[in-house]
């Protein structure tokens, strides 16, 4: 609706020089000592920028700035808790708390994977197929959400259609993941973390100037409350510069529970226990190393998640002020002071003739809520006289209510051309960096924890390579299958809320225990691991709606309704993470109190204090299943 | 305040950056107050790490 779409040849040109770039820096560090691995064995020590940045972009993909930030279009600035979160506790604990201690249970263990170190550190070869298994089975959805950001994008910026956009976009990725580029070098991985801060610097200080400064762009988006559609404010939306409505008992609270449990809490919990961000700390040099990258890394995450959740809800602002003109008719006047009113949509079929814009799925005729700027007197296409209003709406209304395509349609309607490309390269380079690491922790999760542990009997061999690149590619072609099969609203966040509590809830409880109690034991963990999935993936497929309507299970068992629990207020709303966790964590303390504690020599290998030990025995060794 | 009249939203709004600022808060004290010795079982650990990468 808005932008100017095309692929020009200077597009074409600057993409390939940075993907030229990549592949040399790549290259480089296959030849020399540029990989955390690398650096540690030569005793050498990575810049704290180089380590911070290069686990940030880890951490942060097309998901969060993609897709978090078109829910924040939607939803408003309330997802600034999400932000509050991936600063506090995906940085400050993650790299105060956890750091260190995983850093030396991994070394001590000889642990190379996220399962590895769960498996060595309970002796159960069940454990680390578990957890191998559950990576291996729905890290694929997470990358799909990632690429299908991605492809949003490129499909917005270059006119391609989204199925185009994601064939290139999996081509690109397969060229990047399957020859080599799928162990980070960390090199690469700084210089997408540079480019990925020079596009949100620039995009939040346009946004803000375009808008007249900070507290005029927040004041106009708070004026326009009264703009917000009525399917959202039955939800509890109030406005994109306030709090969805806080209560229980009635479904005018369903917004906050599913911005606060699923977004918010699912992701901002869930990212300690990304096995993919665990493995970074093991590949640092010291705690001193942690400690020089905190600031770095805070700064980061301020910038990639912070911008765009600003970014994605004054993009309302932006397209109220200066977005293409709409044209229609006046259904419901919400306030004559100020020009606003819920419009039905018309377009022109023949020269003074107009005809109502009809929704392409429900038929009906299309109402948004408009700041009206022109009224003239019209003819619709059968003679009838009315006032045809002209005027700008919400971007919800340019992307017809595609969450996922409020930052893509944001940044090609309102910024210049070449901030389009380099921001492409941006969510490119965000994409690339996770996507490795994602496609990696695949392959070893197959390859390392699966087969190895089974097929293998737990004897330790050199990793199985064909079983991980066989992995790889089938998590590849899994991933684009889901991008290209599901299109339904916000599934880039929601993918991500999804993978992001599945591991909270399997993995926390077992891995925090793991690391600072002596007490948790083996039937413990597993207990724990076991409840934590199987509540989150009941609650998925029977009782969270959205999910549950999706799957279709419930909808045979209850003959229709997209939750068992349709009938309460609320709970259809709530994240499984808000069950799953807590059960998860109860069962790991109730389990581990009343059955045998591990072994005295077991937890001086785990935890020797300051007395320090050899290094453990070998990875293998010592598990009694 | 800053044009939010929400005040949770205004908290979270001035929270990310308070958690920015505490994090190079901690990183400016806390700089060299760690020890920074790489162990034997560090190097073996990364030799492996090496190794397994190479393979790959």
């Amino acid at each position: 609706m808005a932008g100017h779409p095309s692929v020009g040849w200077i597009d074409i040109i600057v993409i390939l020089v940075y993907l030229s770039a990549t592949a040399y820096l790549g290259w480089l560090g296959y030849r020399g000592t540029r990989s955390a691995a690398d650096f540690l064995v030569g005793g050498r020590s990575a810049h704290p920028v180089v380590m911070a940045v290069s686990y940030g972009a880890t951490f942060i993909s097309t998901a969060a700035i993609v897709g978090f930030g078109g829910v924040a279009g939607l939803f408003g600035m309330s997802l600034l808790w999400l932000t509050v979160l991936n600063i506090g506790v995906g940085i400050l604990i993650a790299f105060i708390v956890l750091g260190e201690p995983t850093r030396r249970l991994g070394h001590r263990l000889g642990a190379h994977t996220f399962p590895e170190l769960l498996g060595q550190r309970y002796q159960s070869r069940g454990i680390q197929v578990f957890a191998g298994a559950l990576i291996f089975l729905f890290m694929p959805l997470y990358a799909a959400a990632v690429m299908t950001g991605g492809s949003v994008f490129a499909a917005a910026q270059f006119g391609i259609e989204f199925e185009v956009a994601l064939l290139i976009f999996a081509l690109i990725t397969a060229a990047y993941v399957i020859p080599g580029g799928i162990k980070a070098v960390m090199y690469t991985d700084t210089m997408q973390g540079f480019v990925m801060i020079f596009a949100m610097i620039f995009l939040l200080v346009f946004t803000y100037m375009a808008l007249g400064g900070v507290t005029e762009a927040h004041r106009e988006l708070t004026d326009m409350s009264d703009l917000v559609p009525p399917p959202l404010a039955d939800l509890g939306h109030r406005g994109w510069t306030a709090m969805p409505a806080f209560g229980w008992g009635a479904s005018t609270y369903d917004l906050w529970w599913t911005v606060i449990t699923a977004l918010v809490l699912g992701v901002g919990i869930g990212v300690l226990a990304q096995p993919q961000l665990v493995v970074r700390f093991m590949t640092v040099r010291s705690r001193r190393e942690l400690d020089r990258g905190v600031p770095i890394g805070a700064f980061f995450i301020l910038l990639m998640v912070g911008t765009p959740f600003v970014v994605g809800s004054l993009s309302n602002a932006w397209f109220a002020r200066h977005g293409p003109l709409l044209h229609g008719e006046v259904i419901e006047v919400i306030s004559a002071e100020t020009g606003r009113a819920r419009v039905g949509l018309m377009q022109e079929v023949a020269p003074e003739r107009w005809t109502p814009l009809l929704h392409p799925r429900t038929g009906g005729p299309v109402v948004v809520p408009m700041v009206v700027a022109d009224r003239q007197p019209a003819q619709d296409i059968e003679g009838r006289s009315f006032e045809r209003v002209t005027g700008r709406s919400i971007v919800a209304t340019y992307t017809g209510g595609d969450a996922d395509r409020i930052i893509p349609t944001y940044i090609t309607a309102a910024l210049p051309r070449w901030f389009g490309v380099i921001f492409f390269l941006a969510l490119l380079a965000a994409a690339m960096s996770t996507m490795s690491s994602q496609f990696h922790t695949i392959g070893t999760a197959a390859g390392r924890d699966l087969y190895e542990s089974v097929a293998r009997g737990g004897r330790r061999r050199e990793p199985s390579i064909l079983v991980m690149r066989l992995a790889i590619m089938l998590g590849l072609l899994l991933a684009v299958t889901i991008s290209y099969t599901i299109r339904q609203e916000y599934v880039v966040a929601r993918f991500t809320a999804i993978f992001f509590g599945l591991c909270a809830a399997s993995f926390l409880p077992a891995y925090i225990g793991g690391l600072f109690s002596r007490r948790v034991t083996r039937a413990g963990a597993l207990a724990s691991m076991s409840v934590g999935m199987s509540l989150s993936l009941f609650w998925l497929a029977f009782i969270k709606e959205r999910e549950a309507s999706a799957i279709g299970l419930v909808q045979r068992i209850t003959g229709g309704q997209n939750s068992l629990l349709a009938d309460v207020p609320n709970w259809p709303a709530v994240d499984p993470i808000i069950i799953a966790l807590p059960a998860s964590l109860i069962t790991l303390v109730v389990v581990s109190a009343f059955t045998k504690p591990p072994g005295a020599e077991h937890l001086r290998r785990c935890f020797p204090d300051s007395t320090g030990t050899g290094r453990a025995a070998a990875p293998g060794q010592g598990r009694s299943d | 305040m800053l044009g939010i009249d929400d005040p949770y939203v205004v908290a979270a709004y001035l929270g990310s950056i308070a958690m920015t600022l505490t994090g190079l808060l901690y990183g400016l004290i806390r700089r060299n107050a760690s020890p920074d010795a790489v162990t034997i079982e560090d190097r073996l650990w990364a030799l492996e790490e090496r190794e397994a990468g190479r393979d790959l």
